[in-house]
């Protein structure tokens, strides 16, 4: 299987970005997304502190195996686009999958005493502990992440 | 899917009758190939017979979620036979997320090998 990375300008779909933002469009793979999340990488790596480079990283790998994982549910005619965008101030995220959507009210804490011992679960709490803010649009297949710069 | 080459991706050295594990690893991500740490380290209590088992992350940059829950499931795996599982040299940020998850609660967590080894 290819891990092929479209990258397209057309920022149709997201009228918040700005002209500095970039859109990616990859296949439900997960090497693709490791492509996406070195891209990523490499661009807040010079404009964050470590820790908050750090917590980017996190939060966007997490939603990135959620959207292919849980959304896609690794189908290969399903994509993933993902559109970012630097700033002074911010780093913003918009990662939006193909599968049925999701109410995140429904996933269980997993942090309580019951649910410790869970395998899976910890992804969107990880995501909301590291990002600024954490939205969701479009029945959960989209979700919407910005980090602030020095500040939670 | 790709298929990723077999490769070591664990160093398992003895010290008296606990097993010390290294991650050859600095990012443990990615499916495949934390399966694949899974499946190592799984063997080490299922077709080893070890019960004490030492994970030194002291080379891992970076781990997901997903890692969380093989370490989870490792330790069940561990209680399992009466064994026992301890972590050491989490770097202050890995450290976090165990903190978060509050998954430093349920793993026993010690700052450096030395201190680790004490506890067996």
């Amino acid at each position: 299987m290819a891990h092929r990375l479209s990258q397209d300008v057309d920022l149709e779909t997201s009228p918040s970005m700005t002209d500095t933002g970039r859109q990616t469009v990859i296949q439900s793979d997960l090497d693709a997304a490791r492509l996406v999340q070195e891209e990523i990488e490499g661009v807040v790596r010079h404009a964050f502190e470590e820790q908050e480079a750090f917590a980017i990283k996190m939060a966007v790998e997490e939603a990135l195996v959620n959207a292919i994982k849980h959304g896609n549910q690794m189908d290969p005619d399903k994509i993933v686009r993902v559109v970012y965008d630097l700033n002074k101030e911010r780093f913003d995220v918009r990662i939006t999958d193909e599968g049925p959507g999701f109410n995140p009210e429904d996933v269980p804490d997993p942090t309580a005493p019951e649910n410790l011992e869970r395998p899976c679960g910890r992804g969107l709490l990880l995501i909301r502990y590291y990002m600024s803010s954490v939205s969701f649009t479009d029945d959960g297949r989209t979700i919407v992440m910005h980090k602030l710069r020095n500040g939670k | 899917m790709s298929q990723q080459p077999r490769r070591r991706r664990l160093e398992v050295e003895d010290s008296g009758d606990v097993a010390v594990v290294h991650f050859v690893d600095k990012k443990i991500l990615d499916e495949q190939n934390i399966q694949m740490i899974g499946d190592d380290l799984f063997r080490l209590v299922e077709e080893l017979g070890r019960r004490k088992i030492l994970l030194n992350f002291g080379n891992v940059e970076f781990l997901s979620s997903a890692a969380l829950g093989k370490l989870i499931t490792m330790n069940r795996k561990v209680q399992g036979v009466r064994g026992k599982l301890v972590l050491c040299n989490i770097s202050k940020e890995i450290r976090e997320v165990f903190e978060i998850t509050k998954l430093d609660k349920l793993f026993t967590i010690l700052p450096d090998e030395a201190a680790a080894l004490q506890t067996f």
